[in-house]
Order: C-alpha cells, then sequence, then structure tokens
C-alpha cells in the first residue's frame, strides 16, 4: 500500500493532511479551552486569571447540582438495565427467528432513532399528561411526571439503540455454532447461555454504554417529560446556561466532560478485548 | 478398497436413558414446529414490542391527534371538533420563513460538513491500519461527549470577552460578534454533527478498492478527474448516509440555537419548544412536529431506497 | 475406551434394543421440501452398522440437508429416518444419539480446547471428574493431548479438525456425520487426514457418515457410496461398483473422467455405436434402447494408424490435444462425431505421439460399461 498511487502524495497529501490537522484541532480546542478556563479565577468564563480550584469546590458544594446529578445517575441505571434487556430480546427476535409483522416490528424500532428529539419530547409530554389524567381518574391518584416519566421515556429511545449494537454483534456470528451446540445436546436456553450471550457480549456491553451515554446526555425530551421537583443535571445546565455563562457551569461542564470521556475510553477497551475472545475462528488460517 | 472383513463391533452403550418415542415426519409436523418457532420468536420481541407501542407509537398518533385540534382561549386544548387549522397556521409567512431558515441552516451544515469531512475521510482511509484506529478513536471521543458541553465551550469561546474576541483584538481585528447569529449556529452545528459525516464516508471510501483509484492513474487520469469520476460515485452511499446523518439533526435541533443562536432568529426546534412551554398552542406544536416527522421519514426511506446501508 | 455407564447422566438418548442386525441409519421416503423447491425427493437407503458411508454429489444435489436430517438440524417434509430402528426424524437434535463434525468446525472461540471438546458432556451433565478424563482420552485419540488450555484460534486448520473431529466423538454417539470435514485442507493434509480418518473409523467401529463433492475422496475412503443429484439417490453401492458399474451417465460423468460413446442397442451381443461401429456387448437391454458406452480413459490404448493392434473394438481418429501430467500423458483424439480421452501412463516404452497424427482408440471389450439413462 505504501507505494500506492492511491496514496496521495506531494502537494494533495500536504492538503489532505493539514485538512487533517486542522479538524482534529477543531475537534478539541473548545474541549481543552474548556478545560483551561475552569481553573481561571475570573468571574468572566472565558478570561484567565490566574489558577483556582474554586469553582470546582463550589460544584461540590452546590446542592440542586448535586442532586441533579443523583436524578440523573439513578434514571440512567434503570433505563441502561432495562433498554439493554428489551433491546437484546429485540435483536434476537429480529436476528433468529421469522414472525408475522416481524417488518413492522423492524420498522418500529428504527423509529425512535430517526425521530427528531423536539419531537419525541413533544410526544412524551401528550402522552403523559393524557395518561396521567386517565390513571388519576381511574385510581383517584394524584400522580404527576417525575422519575417515572423521564425513566420511561428515556427506556423508549434507547431500547432501539440497544438493538441496532447488539444486531450488528449477531449478525457477524456465525450460526453454525449453534448449531453445533444444538447438535451438542444442548437446549435451546442452554445455547443461548453458554454460546450465543458470551459472542454478543461486546455488543451488548457496547449497547450498554450507548444507552448510558444517551440517557446522560439527553436534554429536550427530559425537560419535557420531567415535573416540578425533578431534574436530571443536563437539563439543569441548560436552565443555567440560559441566564447566563457562569465558571460554575464551566466547571460543571468539565466533570461532565471527563465522565462522558472516560465512558468512550471504556467502551473502545471493551471492545478491543471483546473481539479478541470472540473473533470468529477461521479454519483455512494457519496458526502463527 | 476393499470392504470390510467383518461386521464391526455394536457402539458401546452410551448413557441410556428413557425411551423418546417419536413419529416419521410429515407436512403437519413440519408446519407445526415452524409455526411453534415463529411463536418463541414473536414472544422473545413482544416486551420490547409491547413497549414500543405503549411508548413511542401511541405518544405519536396522540401528537397526531392534538395536531387536528383547537387552542382555546386558556390556551388548553380542544379535542373535539377536529380541523386542520394547527396545519394551516404552518402556511403561515411566520412559519414559512421559520421553516426556510431551518432548511436553509441545515443545508448549509451539510454541506460543510460534506466538504471538510470528505478529504479527511480519505486520508483516514489511506493511513496504515495502525494510524487508522488511532485517528478514528480521536474522533470518537469528542464524538461521545456531552453534546450540552460541547455547545456551551462554543458559547464561552464566541463570546464577546471570549478567547477567540481576546484572540481577535490582540491582532487587531476587533472584537467578534459571531455569537447569537446563524454563523455562530451553524458553528455548533457543524461542531456537533461532524463525526456523523466523517464515519459513514469512512466506511464507504474504505470499502472501494483503492486498486481502482490507481487504476483511473494508470489510464491518466488527473487526481480532480480521479475523485469525480471513481471514488465519488462509488463512496455515494456513504455520501447520502452521511448527510442524511447530519441533516435531520440539524433540521429539528434545538439545543445548539437555543445556546449559541439566541432569541434573534427562531429555528424549528425553539419554535416547537415555544408552543408547549410559553405561547401554549399545543395543537400547531404538534403539527409542526408532526410534519418534520414526516418529512424525516420520507428523507431516510429515499435513502434506504437508494440501497443504503443500516445505520 | 471405557465401558462403564454413567448413572448420574440425565438424556433422553433413544435407545434401541437389538442393534446386530438394525441398520445405523434407515432412511424411507424422505423428502425435504423448501416452499416450491424439492431439495431431497423421496429417497431411501440403508446405512450399516459400522460402515463408513458417502453421500457424494455436486453442490445443490441433496447430500448435506440429507445429512441434516439425519443431525436433525432439519425436519424431513416426509418419510421416516431412524437410528438403529428407532424412529428419530421429528426429534430435535439435542435428543439424538448423533453428532457432527461441521465443515467449518464451528469450533466454540470463546472457549478453550478442554471446554470445547466437553461441552456435550457437560449438556448431558456428566461428572466433572468424568468429563476430564474422557476430554483427555479424546485428545489422545487425535493426538492432539497437550492442547488443552490453547484456544482454538491458536491452532491451525489440520488441528481444528481433529478437535472437532475430538468434539464429536467423546459423547459416543451412536453414528458420526462428517460435513465436508477435509475441504479446507491443503492436498497433502487431505490426504493424511483420510487415512487418519479411516484408521480412526476401523478402531471404533462406529457408523461414520460424510458428506463430499470430491468423488476421489469418496473412492478412497467409503465402504459404500451413495450418488445424489438434484435430489435424487441415482446409486448407493460400494466403490469398485460405481466405478465400474455406473447406473447411469450422471453417475458414469461424475465419478472419474470418462468417455460417453453414443449408440443403439441392436441386439443381445451388439451395441452399435453413432458412427456404424458394431461392438460386442451384452448389455441385457431392447433392442433400438439408446446407450452410451463407457470408456475410461485409462482403459484405452492409443497407437499410431499404421501399427494399430487388429481384433480389438477401436475407433480412429486424430490427436487434437496432449496434456502432460507428469505420472501421465492425456491426448485428446477428434473423431468424426466427437472427442475422446486417453490417458497412457507415462514410461519410457510409451508411443511419443505428436499433435495431428492419426491414430486408433482401442480397448479391451470387458473393461467398458453400458448405461442407458
Amino acid at each position: 500500500m505504501s507505494e500506492s498511487t492511491a496514496r496521495p502524495r506531494g502537494k494533495t497529501k500536504w492538503l489532505l493532511s493539514t485538512n487533517a490537522v486542522l479538524v482534529y484541532l477543531f475537534f478539541y480546542a473548545p474541549i481543552i479551552l474548556l478545560f483551561v478556563f475552569s481553573f481561571s479565577d475570573n468571574r468572566n468564563v472565558g478570561t484567565w486569571g490566574g489558577f483556582t480550584l474554586g469553582w470546582y469546590r463550589d460544584f461540590a458544594d452546590n446542592e440542586p447540582i448535586q442532586d441533579a446529578i443523583w436524578v440523573s445517575l439513578r434514571v440512567a441505571f434503570i433505563t441502561t438495565v432495562v433498554s439493554v434487556v428489551l433491546g437484546t430480546m429485540a435483536a434476537l427476535a429480529l436476528e433468529r427467528f421469522k414472525f408475522r409483522g416481524q417488518r413492522v416490528f423492524d420498522a418500529l424500532l428504527y423509529l425512535p432513532i430517526i425521530i427528531p428529539d423536539v419531537t419525541m419530547a413533544v410526544m412524551m409530554l401528550l402522552f403523559f399528561s393524557q395518561g396521567l389524567d386517565i390513571v388519576n381518574e381511574l385510581f383517584g391518584t394524584q400522580a404527576g411526571k417525575g422519575l417515572t416519566t423521564i425513566t420511561l421515556s428515556h427506556i423508549a429511545f434507547c431500547i432501539s439503540f440497544v438493538s441496532v449494537v447488539v444486531r450488528a454483534r449477531l449478525n457477524g456470528m456465525d450460526e453454525r455454532l449453534e448449531e453445533a451446540a444444538l447438535d451438542l445436546y444442548a437446549t435451546r436456553w442452554k445455547t443461548f447461555r453458554h454460546v450465543t450471550l458470551p459472542l454478543i457480549a461486546p455488543g451488548v456491553a457496547g449497547g450498554a454504554l450507548l444507552a448510558l451515554t444517551l440517557s446522560l446526555d439527553d436534554v429536550v425530551i427530559t425537560q419535557f417529560a420531567a415535573g416540578p421537583g425533578s431534574t436530571t443535571l443536563p437539563v439543569y445546565v441548560f436552565g443555567l446556561i440560559r441566564r447566563g455563562v457562569t465558571p460554575l457551569i464551566n466547571a460543571v461542564s468539565v466533570v461532565m466532560l471527563a465522565v462522558s470521556i472516560l465512558l468512550v475510553l471504556l467502551s473502545l477497551l471493551l471492545q478491543r478485548r471483546g473481539d479478541k475472545e470472540t473473533a470468529p475462528v477461521d479454519p483455512g488460517v494457519k496458526a502463527a | 478398497m476393499t470392504i470390510a472383513e467383518a461386521p464391526a463391533p455394536p457402539p458401546e452403550a452410551i448413557d441410556e436413558g428413557p425411551i423418546v418415542e417419536a413419529e416419521a415426519a410429515t407436512p403437519e409436523f413440519e408446519r407445526a414446529a415452524e409455526k411453534a418457532e415463529s411463536r418463541r420468536g414473536f414472544l422473545i420481541a413482544l416486551p420490547a414490542y409491547a413497549y414500543l407501542v405503549l411508548f413511542f407509537a401511541i405518544p405519536l398518533v396522540i401528537v397526531a391527534i392534538y395536531s387536528f385540534g383547537t387552542r382555546n382561549r386558556f390556551g388548553d386544548t380542544e379535542l373535539s371538533g377536529w380541523n386542520l387549522d394547527a396545519y394551516r397556521k404552518l402556511t403561515e409567512p411566520l412559519l414559512r420563513d421559520i421553516f426556510l431558515r431551518s432548511l436553509w441552516l441545515a443545508i448549509l451544515t451539510t454541506l460543510i460538513c460534506l466538504v471538510v469531512a470528505y478529504p479527511f475521510a480519505y486520508f483516514l482511509a489511506t493511513r496504515t491500519p495502525t494510524i487508522r484506529n488511532v485517528m478514528l478513536v480521536f474522533v470518537m471521543i469528542p464524538f461521545w461527549s456531552n453534546f450540552l458541553v460541547r455547545n456551551f465551550a462554543w458559547r464561552v469561546i464566541l463570546g464577546t470577552d471570549g478567547p477567540l474576541s481576546t484572540a481577535t483584538s490582540a491582532v487587531g481585528l476587533g472584537d467578534t460578534r459571531i455569537l447569537f447569529t446563524p454563523t455562530a449556529v451553524v458553528l455548533g452545528l457543524v461542531y456537533g454533527y461532524l463525526p456523523f459525516m466523517i464515519l459513514p464516508l469512512y466506511a464507504a471510501i474504505e470499502r472501494i478498492d483503492l486498486g481502482l483509484v490507481e487504476a483511473s492513474r494508470d489510464l491518466y487520469a488527473s487526481g480532480w478527474q480521479t475523485f469525480r469520476r471513481v471514488l465519488l460515485p462509488l463512496s455515494m452511499p456513504g455520501v447520502i448516509a452521511g448527510s442524511i446523518l447530519v441533516f435531520i439533526p440539524s433540521l429539528g435541533a434545538y439545543v445548539t440555537p437555543e445556546i449559541l443562536g439566541g432569541a434573534k432568529s427562531t429555528l424549528l426546534g425553539s419554535y416547537i419548544v415555544t408552543q408547549f412551554l410559553t405561547a401554549r398552542n399545543w395543537p400547531v406544536g404538534a403539527s409542526l412536529s408532526f410534519t418534520l416527522t414526516v418529512i424525516m421519514l420520507f428523507a431516510t426511506i429515499l435513502y434506504f431506497r437508494k440501497g443504503g446501508r443500516t445505520l | 475406551m471405557g465401558t462403564t455407564v454413567t448413572d448420574t447422566a440425565e438424556t433422553e438418548t433413544p435407545v434401541s434394543d437389538d442393534r446386530s442386525g438394525e441398520s445405523a441409519v434407515g432412511i424411507r421416503g424422505i423428502t425435504k421440501r423448501f416452499g416450491d423447491v424439492v431439495a431431497v425427493d423421496n429417497i431411501s437407503l440403508d446405512i450399516a452398522n459400522g460402515e463408513f458411508f458417502a453421500l457424494l454429489g455436486p453442490s445443490g444435489c441433496g447430500k448435506t440437508t440429507t445429512l441434516r436430517m439425519i443431525a436433525g438440524l432439519e425436519f424431513p417434509t416426509e418419510g421416516s429416518l431412524t437410528i438403529f430402528g428407532q424412529e428419530v426424524g421429528t426429534l430435535p437434535p439435542n435428543k439424538r444419539p448423533v453428532n457432527t463434525v461441521f465443515q467449518n468446525y464451528a469450533l466454540f472461540p470463546h472457549l478453550d480446547i478442554n471446554d470445547n471438546v466437553g461441552f456435550g458432556l457437560k449438556m448431558k451433565k456428566v461428572k466433572k471428574q468424568e468429563i476430564a478424563s474422557r476430554v483427555d482420552e479424546a485428545l489422545a485419540m487425535v493426538r492432539l493431548t497437550h492442547m488443552g488450555k490453547r484456544r482454538p484460534t491458536q491452532l491451525s486448520g489440520g488441528q481444528q479438525q481433529r478437535i472437532a473431529l475430538a468434539r464429536a466423538l467423546v459423547n459416543r454417539p451412536k453414528v458420526l456425520l462428517l460435513d465436508e470435514p477435509l475441504g479446507a485442507l491443503d492436498l497433502k493434509l487431505r490426504q493424511e487426514m483420510q487415512s487418519e480418518l479411516k484408521s480412526l473409523q476401523r478402531e471404533l467401529g462406529i457408523t461414520f457418515v460424510f458428506v463430499t463433492h470430491d468423488q476421489e475422496e469418496a473412492l478412497t475412503m467409503s465402504d459404500r457410496i451413495a450418488v445424489m443429484d438434484r435430489g435424487q439417490l441415482l446409486q448407493v453401492d460400494p466403490p469398485e461398483a460405481i466405478y465400474e458399474r455406473p447406473a447411469n451417465r450422471f453417475v458414469a460423468d461424475f465419478i472419474g473422467q470418462t468417455n460417453l460413446l453414443e449408440g443403439t442397442v441392436q441386439d443381445a451381443t451388439t451395441v452399435c455405436l453413432l458412427n456404424g461401429a458394431r461392438i460386442p456387448l451384452d448389455s441385457g437391454l431392447a433392442a433400438g434402447t439408446q446407450v452410451a458406452v463407457i470408456l475410461r480413459p485409462e482403459r484405452a490404448t492409443i497407437e499410431p494408424r499404421d501399427e494399430a493392434t487388429t481384433g480389438r473394438s477401436s475407433v480412429e481418429g486424430v490427436i487434437r490435444s496432449i496434456t502432460y501430467l507428469g505420472n501421465a500423458i492425456v491426448y485428446r483424439v477428434g473423431l468424426d462425431w466427437m472427442e475422446l480421452d486417453v490417458r497412457e501412463e507415462n514410461r519410457p516404452d510409451s508411443h511419443r505421439l505428436d499433435v495431428g497424427e492419426d491414430v486408433v482408440v482401442s480397448w479391451d471389450d470387458r473393461a467398458v460399461a453400458v448405461v442407458s439413462e
């Protein structure tokens, strides 16, 4: 490949690599600047005024923010667990079986991915308004929007994302392995437990991290599905930002950034390890 | 080949167990077995299916229903007496302007992403595997990090006392006043969605047999001609995929315009949200959301028809 | 191989009491339809206990589908399938006393060799110690004793194949099925494995049923071969009979190289070829039947026309091309109405003929066969 004429050389190569460098700069400069300025001792976020950890201290002491973090974590945890289970089951049903209404199900599963989050937010708002009215009438309760409705909304869009990832994994898996398991006296369930599940585990883990990230990140849908008194971190920070830019927000942002970057690296690591363990065995390839 | 001289010994007794009675095969049995399998699949799909019908399909239908409702004096919605008023309102100049503005910004964003991402993707695809993986990881990291925060970062940078302003002042160009203009919004959208363009493009280009590029060079084509006649057509699925992945969220964007665009020029996303939060005109909000969804659905179906692969 | 029966093992493997006289696999009127396509069309055959049996045919002939039906990975649309007299056609694969060696081995990549080989035993809830000893036994049988802790990806193709074999045999199945087991191996390795498989089967006495499209492989290894084409069973016979007395054109053409000389039956002792030549052959068919005389290239002799021996059945022609194979030379001879191949061993005293030379191709009448379809 090194001598291929397809590989850019000379002027083209220079242009292309400059473009690449600029793109990376474009990506990382804002993040780095944000990080730097979070230590700046200046009311004005964009100006440098000496090093301080004060903003982080404020962050740790700020009660509404800590509450919001706690809400976010709880919602994200439940969302991840439920959407991973349902999403994996959906993926299995679509990849390993044929049943009536399968295509409708497939299309339904794709919709949450395509739909803009504003629309989804509106959907959730209207649904819960109506739904809660009906429930309250029927059961004489006073239920309102809150943690439950937020979680229910998050699960609604996370299932699809999980299923896409797991489906890709199932697709790439050799079905003969499942046949081999049956041939070796395994029941359907045991085949799933001992063969299929270990082999799609990286996909399931990837889906889980995806769901976690999406849930932690979401703003609009949460805003519309939330009620008074319960708010997640992104929604709270969004509200703060609209009122004005403060160094506190900066500190919070950097923490959020650090967490999400950590999650990315974690998922990449797991994926790398998972791929090694479960790489398909090619009989034509001789051992090194 | 000699045939065995003596009959082979019978296989040794294996783990004996209770005798299972079975019958000869018939088409009915085959059908019943297939049905049982089908049912199993349906049951496995059922939890997710039911959940999505309840918490997605029905809400979508409710939005459609509301879009036919009317807003009464108190800001509540009357659902009796269906009409198309909410849809008619969409054709008014105010909304037409908003729609065209949003459309224009989305197209602009998509084009910019395309122009920036294509060379990047090509460069990426022509690196050695190790470098490629490292480069991809560094694209993924900002891609996955919190969306809100990335918009906030630009808010800080573009502010009148932000670092960009400071830098340009120092050079004598005066303060930058990009914030709260459409430029800022496009910038924010490009920043947010560029990876959505890079990844499908990269995937499509990587799949192309680069021997074809070599062949093209061998046949006296210049770099530009090779690009236009060989690369571009072959990477078209990636171009389409990336464009849709950028266009759709850009059209319905809410967070980015709110943070970087300010109140001056309203876009679709913000307008819809206001209908529900402040203006309290739910039918119009619903009709707009629904229309937006139909447009996006259309675009996606078009993509799949053109032989696009799964996202 | 131990003979104890573990009474803690839980299985529901069907068992037949009388095993010495029953066929290992009994197939009666088995048909498999996929929608409108008939993959296997009403075939019946018996595979004897201890036989090394081959299902041979071109791709799409239904041999793999048949094997899968024996394994239980497909259910027949119609018909009866028995293992030692016990009807199993409608049982799922995990309830049959049959194990399969898959074409691409299907070794579990996420398990080490020990766990791979012991998988079936674990599923049958055999005790851990017994699993360990039986796995060791199986690995020794395929001569891969110290590979237990390795992963499938660390093994070569030939080793993976032997592990797949061990994984199947460790369960002491009544019938072992092999789906194109040697396809992925290179020539040398394939020949090694052919003799290994053959001696293993002899030693164990288990019935082996294997699927292949390589007729040479089938001829080398099997006790009997079933030739299939387009879902139908064409002939079931030992290799010698398949080669010497093929049942029809397809079998004749598919197995080995052959020349088919078209003609008609004149009477009880003669067949008349297209060029008018009369061949003394007792075809046992009615006069007027369209037949083809099967002349294997190595059974024909080629001589220059002016030196030809007389008194044998022969045809005249011109050499069109010569192919040098190292151990043999193949002459393609053009006759008036067709071309035929003659294969001569490359000996120092062989005729040295040239392209374009006039030759006579002759043969011993006892060395040909006749088919009608």
